[in-house]
């Protein structure tokens, strides 16, 4: 029989016990209730303050809508919980509905502190926990120029962060004597706030906060200090603590910890076996955790429980490590020295605005606890000793590369490396060694470890490497081959199609890594078009139709405009297409107009009104030559001494469509002020009195690295020899997704070596090289065009095969600033972002 | 079950999907090179887009596979269960399809 399961409260912890329950309960023994007070599906709250710079609330979402389909659950959102009747069993809505449940899980989190000083609930002041905090304090921050934090807390410190970004001039007002004081020792906190005021957040440590003071207006106008102090502030933000919100088990009569949250044992249980308690609402044992982490193993416990297994919930020693306001801070363990004989070994210094603590048992062995501000690359390693001997001495721990004197190696077995998913090291090497593991995707794979937070990844890399393993430089699981390996089989055999080579040099039917590799390597040696029958399939979908797709579904189109120069006439056909087929329209940060919002039964239509007027493939979808920037140069600059337009198109002419291990971007300045930012592209060249200076290896993206000079004052025909050169070296020689730069710095004798092939001819093969390119040169057709002229592959532009009149349906526009922009329920999709946010493991 | 014929088996490209609406189903077709045919439902369930059709065919130590054009996320052909250990959630309808002459079927219950 299907019982009831009511979980009140759709947080962080919520959603995460919902999905767990989900996943586990394939028989639907439980039906799911889940109330939500606030009106959004459960969101990231950890990653909040992105809401401030830019990404919407879609991106921050955790409930990706695969509960909305899933029979076996009935959200509710905007539905509070009011009240709990244990007797009747059950619970009555904030829309009066009245919901009976066989097991009710309480996940209501918890509400921030607001000191109740004189004028606390101005308006004007606000709390930092939800979305909706968040847009009324994006919109009176229109209004406001001087922002007051009242915390200087992790939170505080992250409101801080969000008002500066605003535009406001702010302070941050803490009652202890520094920053973060629960997280930090006092020498940690004072080089924290150094590092903080160089930002130019204004700290106010040893002051408490007496009253807000209302201007005329009724709004906020100062924050006076208890010493007397007033500061200016016309918004202010208060992030003073938490408080478990436990009202609803108080009032049903369920006892509450001391300090609050509802009491539960290990098994997330109250005092009432139908009712459980998780993430911040929850006491276990008395003890309340601020932290998702160890709310996410509570909810972990109590699926576990339902479904009858007998987890439990080992407590969670908080450990905090944040990067906020590009200002790096971990603390863990015993970071205050309060075990009895503790030693503290500390490190600071000034200059570099680095401080670090280890605590020590009394007997200076085993690692109790640390801190570390400015710089925190040992946090792994040290995180996973704690409770440990210390493997070597303090000072060597704490030596300057932060830790570096310490490898993987020094962790005993059963220190935990993942703290996210619990993996310890002996769990790791285990299953490296017994299942032959050779890349961290394995471990991932296998462990789960660095799956989570992703602070433990670094140290996979150094257990693999400990068991003796050479990094796996395998493609995939279907070639053992690297790239440049496929390149040169390829290249020797003959081989044209991708049945061929997997069926003689690799297994299986390939996937969505090995396929687009390959059909770059056989679009280089052995020609024909990218979607022809054999091709086709082999491609990611922004090849496959030659457009760039949307997170929508729809795609954008980008017609080459060689070097960035355009003629009157062909910016009106661009304009008119746009018009006619009703595409947002932004000029790209490569010099060119990209059209967006085309369905793909449009992308042919479009291309054949540009075609007919001139334009060919820009190739922005494709792993190959991009863009050739240019500057206007010695045409019209009065300093040019280089026609660095014309020697940009003719680049661009000569490598359009050359498909590339990565994409390839390129600049042209006409003298060494470089309005076109050459120094930034996999090659730039940069006009001199006697010619060309030919740099290599720039790039902006995820790591900006600058191009370094590869030849100087080149004539017109040597330079472009050299760029066939270097461009065809990479495209046979570098890993896949491999740009020029990292392409460089991976190469043994780096750029030296570079130069000696490529200047030098040091491998004789240069001949061969520009051959190579000459080729592609001969053989260049415009892929659209190419489409055009056929109609099987014309074919393929439909929404439905079946339908090709049929509009996607789930394709829907608003409008935004009097152009189109997606809408509906083709919802984005966050990527995953480089660890810039504060994140808590258990230690 | 009713039976609803969607394309011809030979404009089914191997390893090449298809998008098809059957009423008001949005619906991948696949046919993998050994002649199988499968097919799921076409919304990303990630992006909640129509793309899947325009994924990448493969396999994944045999199981047959296709990869959202979107983010990448791997589903199997034969269950449409999401086979990354970080998505385990994730799951695409599937639905019957079978080959008829020449023709190809969409079964609906
Ligand atoms: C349209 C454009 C932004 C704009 O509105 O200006 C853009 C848009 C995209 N960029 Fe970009 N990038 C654009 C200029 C740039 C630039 C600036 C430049 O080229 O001068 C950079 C930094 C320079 C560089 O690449 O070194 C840039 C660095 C990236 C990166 C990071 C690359 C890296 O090596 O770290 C990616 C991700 C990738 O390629 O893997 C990316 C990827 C993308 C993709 C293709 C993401 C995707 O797969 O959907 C975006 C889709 C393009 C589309 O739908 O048409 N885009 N992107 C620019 C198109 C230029 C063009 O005309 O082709
Ligand atoms: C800005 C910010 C940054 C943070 N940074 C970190 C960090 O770096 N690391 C970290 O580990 N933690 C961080 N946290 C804390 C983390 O967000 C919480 O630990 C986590 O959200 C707790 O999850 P929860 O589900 O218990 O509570 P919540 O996510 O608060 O969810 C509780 C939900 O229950 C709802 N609710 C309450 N009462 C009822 C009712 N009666 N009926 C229906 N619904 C109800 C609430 O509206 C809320 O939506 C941060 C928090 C904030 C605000
Ligand atoms: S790089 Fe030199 S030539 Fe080109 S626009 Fe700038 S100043 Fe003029
Ligand atoms: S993913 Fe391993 S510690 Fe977070």
């Amino acid at each position: 029989m299907t019982r009831t399961l009511v979980v009140v409260g759709y947080g962080m912890v919520g959603h995460r016990f919902v999905t767990a329950f989900r996943a586990r309960d394939h028989e639907r023994r439980w039906r799911l209730i889940v109330l939500g007070e606030e009106r959004h599906p459960a969101y990231d709250r950890v990653g909040l303050s992105s809401y401030l710079d830019g990404r919407g609330l879609a991106d921050l979402c955790l409930d990706r809508g695969e509960l909305a389909g899933d029979p076996a659950v009935d959200r509710r959102l905007g539905v509070a919980a009011v009240s709990i009747d244990r007797d009747a069993r059950t619970v009555r809505t904030s829309t009066g509905a009245v919901v009976r449940y066989d097991a009710l899980v309480l996940a209501t989190g918890s509400r921030p502190f607001v000191p109740p000083v004189p004028g606390h609930d101005l308006p004007g002041c606000f709390a930092y926990r939800t979305v909706d905090d968040l847009d009324r304090i994006r919109a009176a921050s229109a209004e406001a120029r001087d922002g007051v934090v009242v915390g200087g807390g992790l939170l505080g410190l992250e409101a801080a962060n969000a008002l500066r970004l605003l535009g406001l001039r702010t302070q941050v007002v803490e009652m202890a004597d520094w920053l973060m004081p629960l997280q930090v020792d006092e020498g940690g906190g004072r080089t924290l706030g150094r590092l903080v005021e160089r930002l130019g957040l204004v700290v106010r440590t040893g002051n408490g906060t007496g009253a807000v003071e209302a201007g005329q207006d009724g709004r906020p106008r100062a924050v006076r200090l208890t010493d007397g102090t007033e500061i200016p502030a016309d918004l202010v933000v208060f992030s003073a603590g938490i408080r478990a919100r436990d009202e609803l088990a108080r009032a049903a009569g369920l006892p509450v910890g001391e300090r609050g949250g509802v009491l539960v044992d290990e098994t997330c249980r109250t005092e009432d076996p139908r009712v459980w308690a998780v993430g911040e609402c929850a006491a276990v044992a008395g003890r309340t955790y601020g932290l998702v982490a160890p709310g996410y193993a509570m909810a972990e416990t109590v699926v576990d429980r339902l479904l009858g297994g007998s987890a439990a919930f080992d407590g969670a020693d908080p450990a905090t490590k944040l990067k906020l306001l590009g200002v790096d801070v971990a603390s863990f363990g015993d970071a205050h020295s309060a075990t009895p004989g503790a030693l503290d070994v500390v490190h600071a210094n000034a200059a570099s605005g680095t401080y670090t603590k280890l605590v020590l048992s009394d007997d200076a062995r085993t690692l109790l606890g640390g801190v570390l501000v400015g710089d925190t690359r040992a946090y792994p390693t040290l995180r996973a000793l704690l409770g440990r001997p210390l493997p070597a001495s303090p000072e060597q721990v704490l030596a300057p590369a932060g830790g570096g004197g310490l490898s993987a190696d020094a962790v005993p077995d059963e220190a935990t490396v993942c703290s996210c998913h619990n993996v310890t090291k002996g769990d790791v090497t285990a299953a490296i060694t017994q299942h032959g593991l050779t890349d961290v995707a394995g471990v991932k794979r296998c462990t789960l470890a660095g799956t989570g937070c992703g602070s433990c990844v670094p140290m996979l890399g150094g257990l693999l490497a400990g068991c003796g393993v050479e990094p796996d430089r395998a493609l995939c699981e279907h070639f053992r081959h690297t790239r440049a390996e496929l390149y040169e089989i390829v290249r020797a055999t003959g081989i044209t199609t991708f049945s061929e080579l997997v069926r003689a040099h690799g297994t299986g039917r390939g996937c969505d890594i090995c396929k687009p590799v390959v059909a770059s390597i056989l679009a280089g040696l052995a020609g024909g078009h990218v979607l022809s029958e054999d091709q086709a399939g082999l491609q990611d979908t922004n090849d496959r139709f030659l457009a760039n797709i949307q997170r929508n579904g729809t795609y954008s189109v980008v017609p080459r405009i060689p070097g960035g120069e355009i003629t009157p006439e062909k910016l009106i056909t661009i304009g008119e297409v746009a018009r006619d087929f009703g595409l947002y329209t932004k000029i790209t940060g490569g010099q060119r107009i990209d059209l967006f919002g085309a369905r793909v039964e449009q992308l042919p239509l479009i291309w054949r009104r540009l075609v007919d007027a001139g334009f060919e493939s820009g190739h922005a979808y494709g792993k190959a030559l991009r863009t050739v920037k240019s500057c206007v140069g010695t045409d019209w600059c009065r300093y040019g001494v280089g026609d660095s337009v014309a020697m940009a198109i003719r680049l661009e002419l000569r490598y359009r469509g050359l498909r590339a291990p990565h994409k390839v971007k390129a600049g042209v300045s006409g003298c060494a002020r470089e309005c076109a930012e050459a120094r930034s592209k996999d090659f730039g060249v940069i006009a001199t009195e006697k010619g060309w200076n030919l740099y290599v290896g720039g790039n902006g993206g995820f790591t900006p690295r600058h191009a370094e000079l590869l030849a100087a004052d080149l004539d017109d025909r040597s330079l472009i020899a050299l760029v066939d050169r270097f461009l065809m070296f990479y495209i046979r020689t570098a890993d896949r997704l491999q740009r020029t730069a990292a392409w460089i710095e991976a190469m043994e004798g780096g750029l030296e070596h570079l130069r000696a092939v490529v200047v030098d001819d040091s491998l004789g093969i240069a001949e061969e090289l520009e051959a190579a390119v000459e080729r592609h040169v001969g053989g260049y057709a415009d892929e659209w065009a190419g489409v055009l002229a056929d109609p099987e592959k014309l074919a393929r532009f439909v929404s439905f095969v079946n339908s090709p009149d049929v509009p996607d349906p789930t394709i829907r526009f608003t409008t935004e600033r009097g152009q189109i922009r997606p809408s509906g329920p083709g919802g984005p999709v966050p990527l995953p972002l480089p660890a810039v946010r504060p994140e808590a493991v258990r230690a | 079950m009713r039976w609803r014929a969607v394309c011809r088996w030979e404009a089914l490209c191997p390893e090449l999907g298809a998008p098809v609406l059957v009423d008001g189903h949005l619906i991948a077709l696949f046919r993998t090179q050994d002649g199988e045919l499968y097919a799921l439902g076409n919304v990303d369930p990630v992006s909640s887009a129509s793309v899947m059709s325009r994924g990448i065919v493969g396999d994944r130590a045999g199981e047959p596979v296709v990869a959202s054009p979107m983010h990448k996320q791997v589903f199997s052909l034969r269950s449409g269960r999401c086979l990354d250990l970080t998505h385990p959630e994730l799951t695409l309808p599937t639905y019957a399809v079978r080959r008829q002459g020449d023709v190809v079927e969409i079964g609906l219950p």
